[in-house]
């Protein structure tokens, strides 16, 4: 609300007051046994998809590369598992399109690629390079390729490093149990970008709901003082980018525009405790931390497993479904995408997989007319008007829609958990982004 | 899998709030005030709300059922129209009246327009308007409180209509009401207006669940109170009595005709404000509530336009 503005600059405006769910926050992470066969789609980044470099009847060992692109805006892609290629196909993801995907069928041996190596790094560029090498991508769910993020044009210019562990998406514990778990790999990350980028300020954002992580993480970080811990209050979205460096550092990150632009940049907690891993280890982008909940799942559990495995063997992992399950989703219920198949690999930027059953679904879900109630308008964490541009979208009123912004909105979802009228909010503002870009020449 | 999985687009959570549970909220909110209302001016009251209910019911059903339009009676916000019509009318109206004011509420006012969300203007006051037109001397004659228990109907006029003749002299100060009446609704008025303790009870009971910003029911509230003060027209009484309360917290409030945001809230209840006391202070009218909403229900539109939040880091384009 405008007037709340007035008094406390600091917050974001808007926001929903979604429930926690937080069940799993005691699950340390158990680790899943080596699945018979991991199917490892070549594009699990924003950007350039990978070409398998493996061909069928390959033998293959766990950290060996199996796909690389030459385009600088990509991810390499590792063997999860040591074994055999026993298929590369095609695979139909969840956002419609098709994908090259390689199947390794284990061996069961798991053994790891001995030429692994720590990488050798003497300079920014020996940074990147490794960053790139290792197939980092944004952990937090975004997916985009870590050592383009990590290389902006300014980067004399970029002096603040904000790592985020808020962490707001209900059920999701992955990046909590990081803090718990590999806190001095976090330390010892953030360590690494603070040397080889020229940080000066550094932050971690953490949500009051984990008092814990902040306790702990406060405690470690007691001799580095350029390392702040920033309580967050727990308002969703509050882990979202361009919210997190506001109400972090009080910057605005204008429209079209890059974090770097306000010389910040925004790291996951679990891309930077997996950084330190691989600079210590060589071991690339292999396995993932994943939250598994959701009422139609017998055990939830936080569980880390190879990329590539298949849903259907984490479900069985985690006891089986306990009712019939409604939705699956990968990753949380605000932002989450819904799959249509548990036949379906877990992908390097998942961090958790929900399996919803008939008590999550919501309660009313029946559409109705907009009242007009405002509630999308105050719910907006980026000051938009949902029901404005829902009105503009329908009238097919580019103009009206560039003015409403609708590019700003990062589809958090704030506004349709809001809305008494059950609207569909969210696949408005996609479709009328999806208008005005279709309309501005580029 | 054996069974089917929904797929949809995020969010896959949402909150338990409905449409009709909002409505339902404001019928929670107004019942204090039929309480009084029956209280005050009898059982007649009842079947005065009870009529306009019924056929605010009747026409949205019928009306959807001819058009072939989603029956939207489940949403409630027929019967808030229906109670919100008969608050604005004086207990002894006849009921075949009623039906009428009904009807043009929830037909013309409402669903010619397009139905909920769509209408410009707010249905209960274009229905009370309409009868105020059409029916002018049934619908000024106010009859005093607990006149049911006499043997004939007295009526007596409104403290509206006697705070003008107290100010010119034609009438001693002494016979303007006392507070204590204005805040239970022992003078006259229409039968949901008169009780300030209820529905200030009912705006504090919305404003406490969220369902509406006490923005525009105050900034109108004190506009009138400090044009009055500044014009010395008892401005205690003038916010106490008439319409002011009711319309302020229930029908300013109202989503579809007012203002999406919090400074357009703030412009419509100033401009509810002035209006109501230039009608009351200089017009022909005793009464400018309705009129000053059903005008800047009128205005809310452009309203809207000037009061747009500004997009978090939202770039000025030429």
């Amino acid at each position: 609300m405008t007037s709340l503005q007035l008094f406390h600059r600091r917050h974001m405006p808007g926001g929903a007051n979604v429930p926690h769910f937080k069940n799993t926050t005691e699950c340390a992470t158990a680790l899943l046994p080596t699945p018979s066969k991991v199917c490892i789609p070549m594009q699990q980044h924003i950007g350039a998809p990978c070409e398998p470099v493996v061909k069928v009847g390959e033998t293959v060992k766990a950290g060996q590369l199996i796909g690389d692109s030459p385009s600088p805006v990509s991810a390499p892609i590792h063997a999860s598992i040591s074994g055999k290629v026993t298929a590369i196909d095609e695979i139909l993801m969840p956002f419609g399109a098709k994908c090259t995907s390689v199947t390794i069928t284990s061996d069961g041996e798991n053994t790891v690629d001995e030429t692994l190596q720590p990488p050798e790094i003497k300079d920014r560029e020996d940074f990147l390079n490794a960053i790139r090498a290792s197939g980092l991508v944004g952990l937090g769910g975004a997916g985009f390729p870590t050592s383009v993020k990590l290389n902006p044009k300014n980067i004399q210019e970029v002096n603040t490093l904000i790592i985020n562990g808020a962490e707001c998406e209900p059920f999701i514990t992955s990046d909590y149990r990081e803090f718990m778990e590999n806190a001095d790999d976090v330390i010892e990350g953030i360590l690494l970008v603070q040397k080889f980028l020229e940080m000066k300020e550094v932050y971690i954002g953490i949500e009051n709901n984990k008092p814990e992580a902040i306790k702990l993480m406060t405690k470690k970080l007691a001799n580095y003082p350029e390392i702040n811990v920033v309580t967050l209050k727990s308002r969703y979205p509050q882990g979202a980018e361009k919210v997190l460096i506001y109400e972090v550092s009080g910057k605005v990150v204008p429209e079209g525009k890059l974090p770097a632009d306000v010389g910040v940049l925004v790291m996951n907690v679990a891309s930077i405790g997996f950084l330190n891993r691989y600079c210590k280890t060589g071991i690339p982008l292999i396995s993932k931390r994943l939250t598994i909940d959701g009422a139609a799942i017998s055990h939830h559990k936080n569980i880390r497993v190879p990329i590539g495995t298949m849903i259907s063997d984490v479900a069985e992992y985690c006891g089986g479904y306990s009712q019939p399950v409604k939705k699956i989703l990968m990753g949380g219920p605000m932002m989450g995408t819904a799959l249509y198949t548990d036949d379906f690999p877990i992908l390097k930027q998942n961090n958790a997989i929900l399996f919803l059953g008939e008590e999550n679904l919501p309660k009313h879900n029946h559409q109705t007319a907009c009242i007009r109630c405002g509630r999308c308008v105050r719910a907006c964490p980026m000051s938009l008007m949902p029901l404005e541009v829902e009105r503009a979208y329908k009238q097919n009123d580019i103009s009206a829609l560039q003015s409403l912004k609708v590019g700003i909105c990062m589809e958090c979802g704030s506004c349709e958990y809001s809305c008494p009228a059950k609207r569909p909010l969210v696949s408005t503002m996609r479709l009328s982004k999806q208008a005005v870009r279709t309309a501005t020449p580029k | 899998m054996e069974n089917k999985l929904i797929v949809s687009s995020s969010p896959h959570l949402k909150s338990d709030i409905s449409t009709a549970g909002v409505m339902r909220d404001v019928i929670i909110a107004l019942i204090p005030t039929l309480v009084a209302a029956v209280i005050l001016f009898g059982f007649r009251a009842l079947v005065v709300t009870a009529t306009c209910v019924l056929f605010c019911i009747v026409f949205e059903y019928l009306f959807n059922r001819i058009t072939k339009r989603e029956q939207t009676v489940g949403d409630f916000s027929a019967i808030v129209t229906g109670i919100l019509l008969a608050f604005n009318l004086p207990v002894t109206l006849p009921l075949w009246m009623c039906v009428i004011g009904s009807f043009v509420s929830i037909v013309i006012a409402k669903q010619l327009f397009g139905g909920l969300g769509q209408n410009f203007a707010n249905p209960a006051l274009v229905g009370r308007i309409v009868l105020m037109i059409s029916f002018a001397t049934q619908m000024s004659t106010w009859a005093v409180p607990f006149y049911y228990r006499q043997p004939e109907i007295v009526t007596s006029a409104t403290p509206l209509a006697v705070i003008p003749q107290v100010m010119n002299g034609e009438l001693p100060a002494q016979n303007l009401p006392g507070l204590p009446d204005l805040l239970l609704g022992t003078t006259g008025g229409c039968l949901g207006e008169t009780c300030a303790v209820t529905l200030i009870l009912g705006g504090i009971y919305l404003v406490a669940r969220k369902v509406i910003s006490p923005a525009a029911p105050l900034a109108f509230i004190g506009t009138v109170f400090v044009f009055t003060a500044l014009m010395g027209a008892y401005p205690l009484h003038q916010i106490l009595s008439g319409g002011l309360l009711l319309g302020a917290i229930f029908m300013a409030t109202d989503y579809t005709t007012t203002p999406v945001t919090f400074w357009g809230k703030i412009i419509f209840g100033i401009g509810c404000g002035l209006i109501t006391c230039l009608i009351r202070l200089f017009g022909s009218f005793a009464e400018g509530v309705s009129f000053s909403i059903i005008l800047m229900n009128i205005l809310t539109p452009y309203i809207d336009q000037w009061t747009r939040s500004k997009p978090f880091g939202g770039v000025k384009t030429a």
